[in-house]
C-alpha cells in the first residue's frame, strides 16, 4: 500500500507564546510535529505493518522541518519529503499548503492520505480536505478507528462527541484525532537508521508551480493573544441570594444570558 | 571546536526527555516512598534500545556514542534519580566490561540479552572490608579442574537483585612479588551457592535496587574469566573512569530538576510583596545554580567526547564526576532552602533530590578518592 502522511512543523502551544511586531515569537518557541500529525504517522506505520507497502512523510515548510521530518524516520516511516517554500512564498494559508501537497500528491498513486484533525497553531482543520478536493478523492475527518480489508476501509469518525462509523473505499484521505491510537516513541536504533534514510528537498519549480499559483487567498488582519484570565470570584451568603446574584452577574457583567 | 549536538543526540535528548516525562516522572514519588525497582519501566527503556546506546550493531546495540548516552542518563535522572542509577549502572557496570574485555563468545553469550534490553547485569566489586580500597578484595576464587570455585561476599550491589549476569572481582593468585592477582568473573545468578538480598533501607536513590551477595562454592567454567586473568585490577578502574562519567550526568539530572523546581516556584511564591525571586538573595543562588549546572554538564560532554575520540579521559571524568556531584548537592540543597518549609516536606519533592544527590558523591568513587585520582594525575 502506498501511504502518505501530510506533517506540520508547529510550535508547542503549551509552552509560553509571545508576540513581537504583530508576529508570533519564533526565537525561544518550542517546535514540534503537530501532535494530530504524529496520530496520522504513528496510524500510517501501523497500516503498513499490517498490509505492507511504504509510508511517505511529507511537509510544506522550510529548512528547519527536517529535524520534525527525522523524527517521523525514526519513529518508523520510509521516506520523507520536504517541501521548501522559504524562498518561494512569504505569507501561505491553508490554500497555499493544500495546492502545493496537491500537485505533489497528484502522480503518486497514493492510496492512503492521513493528515492531523488540525494544527495546533493555525487551528483551521482545512488542509486535510482541500487536498483531497484537489486530488478528487474522498475524505474522512477526525478519525478514532481505521479498519481495511482490500480495498474496503471502515472508520469511525469522532462527531462532537460521540461516534459515527462510515464504510467508504481506496483511495482515501482521512485526518486523525486524539484517540485513534498512541503514538510510539522512536526507538534508538530507529533513530540511527533515520539518518540513511531518504529525505528529498522540493521547490515550487519541482513542481512546476508558480508563486502565483499558490498565493495566499486569505490576509492576516492582526494576531493577538487572548485577553489574560481574570481571578475568579466567590460569592458568598445565603443560597438563594448567590445564585440571584449569579444570574444578575451572567447577564450584565458577563453577558451570556 | 563546535558546541551544538549532532542531529540524532538531539533527537535522543528529546524521546528520552519525553518519555522520562511521560512514564517515569509521574511515579518517582511513589517509587521513592515504597523503595520500589521499577521493572516495567526497564522493560520499556530497554525496548526503546536504551540500554544498546553505547554499543555497536553487531551486538544488538545503536552504535551511539557516550555523548548520547550521557545524554540518556542525564533525561532519565532528571525524571528519578533512582532510576537513573540503575539505568546508568546497567550500562556502565553491567554491559560495558563485558563489551570492552570480553572474548567474542562471551559477548554473544551475555553481552547481547543486555544490550537488547531483555537482561540486566551487575557489577561486584565493593565488600564489606574493601571499599575505596578495592584492592583490599577479600573475595577468593580458585581454579580445580574445569572451574573457579568462588567464595566471598559482596555489598551495595546495584541491580543484582534483578540481574542476570554478574561481573564479580575475586583474588585468584598473588604475582611474583607476592601481590594479590584481582581477575573479574561472570557469574550468571542462577548459579548454585549464590545468595542475593535486598534489604537495605537507603536514604535515597530508592528505586535503586541495592543488593548483598554472598558467594559460597559458587563454581563457574574456567573460561568465565573476563579479560586479562592477571589485569582484573586494570580492568575496572577503566570501568569506573567510564562509569563516572554516567554519574556526572546523573548529577546534572537532578540539579536541573532541582534548579527548574527552584526557579518556578520562585517565580509564584510572594513574601514582602513580591515574588522571592526578585530579593537577590534568592536571584543570585539561581544564577550560581545555573551557572553551575552549565558548567558541569559542559565536563561532562567534554570527558564523554574524549571517549568517544579515543583519548586519554581518566581526568577529565574525574573532574566531571567530582564537580558534577557536588555541584548537584549544593544546587538541590538551595532548591529546599528557596522552598522554605514547603521544601522540607516530601510532597514538594525538592527533599528527594538532596537525598538522591547525595549517593553521588560517594559511589562509583567517593569525592575523596576522585581528588586522589586527579592529583595522581597531576603526578602528585
Ligand atoms: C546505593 C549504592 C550503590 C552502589 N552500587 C555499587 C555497585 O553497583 N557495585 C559496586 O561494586 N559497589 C557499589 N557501591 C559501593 C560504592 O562504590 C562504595 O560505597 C564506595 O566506593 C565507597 O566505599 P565504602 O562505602 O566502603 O567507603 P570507604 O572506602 O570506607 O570510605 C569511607 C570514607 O573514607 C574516605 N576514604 C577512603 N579512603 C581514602 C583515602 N585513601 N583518602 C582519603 N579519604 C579516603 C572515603 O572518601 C569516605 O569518605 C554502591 C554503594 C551505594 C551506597
Ligand atoms: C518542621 C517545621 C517546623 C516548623 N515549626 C513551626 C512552628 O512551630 N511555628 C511556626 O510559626 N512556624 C513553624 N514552621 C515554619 C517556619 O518557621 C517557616 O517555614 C520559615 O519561617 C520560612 O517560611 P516559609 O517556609 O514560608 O518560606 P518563605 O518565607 O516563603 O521563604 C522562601 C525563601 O525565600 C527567602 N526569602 C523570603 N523573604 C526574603 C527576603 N525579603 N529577602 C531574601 N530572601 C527572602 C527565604 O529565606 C527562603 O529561602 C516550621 C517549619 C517546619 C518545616
Amino acid at each position: 500500500m502506498n501511504i502518505y502522511v501530510l506533517l506540520k512543523r508547529t510550535f508547542d502551544t503549551e509552552e509560553k507564546i509571545t508576540l513581537s511586531n504583530g508576529k508570533i515569537n519564533e526565537d525561544g518557541a518550542e517546535f514540534i510535529i503537530n501532535p494530530y500529525d504524529e496520530y496520522a504517522v504513528e496510524e500510517a506505520i501501523q497500516v503498513r505493518d499490517a498490509h505492507g507497502g511504504e509510508v511517505t512523510v511529507v511537509t510544506v515548510g522550510n529548512e528547519e522541518a527536517e529535524k520534525q521530518l527525522r523524527t517521523a524516520l525514526a519513529m518508523g516511516a520510509d521516506k520523507a519529503v520536504l517541501i521548501n517554500i522559504e524562498d518561494d512564498v512569504e505569507n501561505g494559508d491553508q490554500y497555499t499548503t493544500a495546492k502545493i501537497l496537491s500537485e505533489y500528491l497528484k502522480d503518486k498513486d497514493a492510496d492512503l492520505i492521513i493528515g492531523g484533525n488540525v494544527a495546533i497553531d493555525g487551528g483551521s482543520g482545512q488542509v486535510g480536505p482541500r487536498v483531497a478536493e484537489l486530488l478528487d478523492i474522498p475524505y474522512i475527518t477526525t478519525i478514532t478507528k481505521l479498519t481495511i480489508e482490500g480495498q474496503n476501509v471502515s472508520v469511525v469518525r469522532d462527531v462532537e462527541g460521540d461516534s459515527e462509523t462510515i464504510e467508504t473505499q481506496l483511495p482515501l484521505l482521512v485526518t486523525a484525532q486524539q484517540g485513534l491510537n498512541e503514538p510510539r516513541y522512536p526507538s534508538l536504533p530507529g533513530i540511527m537508521k533515520a539518518k540513511k534514510k531518504p529525505l528529498d528537498e522540493l521547490e515550487l519549480d519541482d513542481l512546476d508551480l508558480e508563486e502565483d499559483d499558490v498565493e495566499a487567498k486569505t490576509k492576516t488582519i492582526e494576531i493577538f493573544l487572548p485577553p489574560k484570565k481574570e481571578a475568579g470570584r466567590v460569592l458568598q451568603g445565603d443560597l438563594a441570594d448567590q445564585v440571584k446574584e449569579l444570574t444578575g452577574l451572567l447577564r450584565t457583567e458577563a453577558k451570556v444570558i | 571546536m563546535d558546541f551544538s549536538l549532532s542531529k540524532e543526540q538531539q533527537m535522543i535528548k528529546e524521546m528520552v526527555q519525553d518519555f522520562a516525562e511521560r512514564e517515569i516522572k509521574p511515579i518517582a514519588f511513589e517509587l521513592d516512598r515504597d523503595s520500589r525497582f521499577p521493572e516495567e519501566v526497564f522493560k520499556k527503556i530497554g525496548e526503546l534500545g536504551l540500554l544498546g546506546i553505547p554499543f555497536p550493531e553487531e551486538y544488538g546495540g545503536s552504535g551511539g556514542d557516550t555523548i548520547s548516552y550521557a545524554i540518556a542518563v542525564e533525561e532519565i535522572g532528571k525524571a528519578c534519580g533512582g532510576t537513573g542509577l540503575s539505568y546508568a549502572a546497567a550500562v556502565s557496570l553491567g554491559s560495558s566490561p563485558i563489551y570492552y574485555f570480553g572474548t567474542e563468545e562471551q559477548k554473544q553469550k551475555f553481552l547481547v540479552p543486555l544490550v537488547k534490553g531483555e537482561a540486566l547485569a551487575s557489577f561486584g566489586l565493593t565488600e564489606p572490608n574493601a571499599g575505596s580500597d578495592a584492592g583490599g578484595t577479600r573475595t577468593r576464587a580458585v581454579l580445580e579442574g574445569d572451574e573457579y570455585v568462588i567464595n566471598g561476599e559482596k555489598c551495595w550491589i546495584t541491580n543484582a537483585g534483578y540481574a542476570k549476569t554478574l561481573t564479580v572481582t575475586a583474588v585468584s593468585g598473588k604475582d611474583e612479588r607476592g601481590k594479590n592477582i584481582i581477575s573479574a568473573f561472570l557469574v550468571p545468578t542462577d548459579t548454585p551457592g549464590l545468595t542475593i538480598t535486598s534489604d537495605y533501607d537507603k536514604m535515597g536513590v530508592r528505586a535503586s535496587n541495592t543488593s548483598q551477595i554472598v558467594l559460597e562454592d559458587v563454581r563457574v567454567p574456567k573460561e568465565n574469566i573476563l579479560g586479562d586473568p592477571n589485569k582484573g585490577f586494570k580492568q575496572f578502574l577503566y570501568t569506573l573512569d567510564g562509569g563516572r562519567i554516567s554519574i556526572a550526568a546523573l548529577a546534572v539530572g537532578l540539579a536541573q530538576a532541582a534548579f527548574e523546581k527552584a526557579l518556578q516556584y520562585s517565580k509564584e511564591r510572594v513574601q514582602f510583596g513580591k515574588p522571592i525571586s526578585q530579593f537577590q538573595a534568592i536571584g543570585f543562588k539561581l544564577a550560581d545554580m545555573a551557572m553551575e549546572i552549565e558548567l558541569a554538564r559542559n565536563m561532562v560532554y567534554k570527558a564523554a567526547w574524549l571517549k568517544d575520540q579515543k583519548k586519554p579521559f581518566t581526568k577529565e571524568s574525574a573532574y566531571a564526576k567530582l564537580f558534577a556531584t557536588e555541584m548537584a548537592f549544593r544546587t538541590c540543597n538551595q532548591a529546599i532552602q528557596i522552598h522554605g518549609g514547603y521544601g522540607y516536606m516530601k510532597e514538594y519533592e525538592v527533599e528527594r533530590y538532596l537525598r538522591d544527590a547525595k549517593l553521588l558523591e560517594i559511589g562509583e568513587g567517593t569525592s575523596e578518592i576522585q581528588r586522589l585520582v586527579i592529583s595522581r594525575q597531576l603526578g602528585c
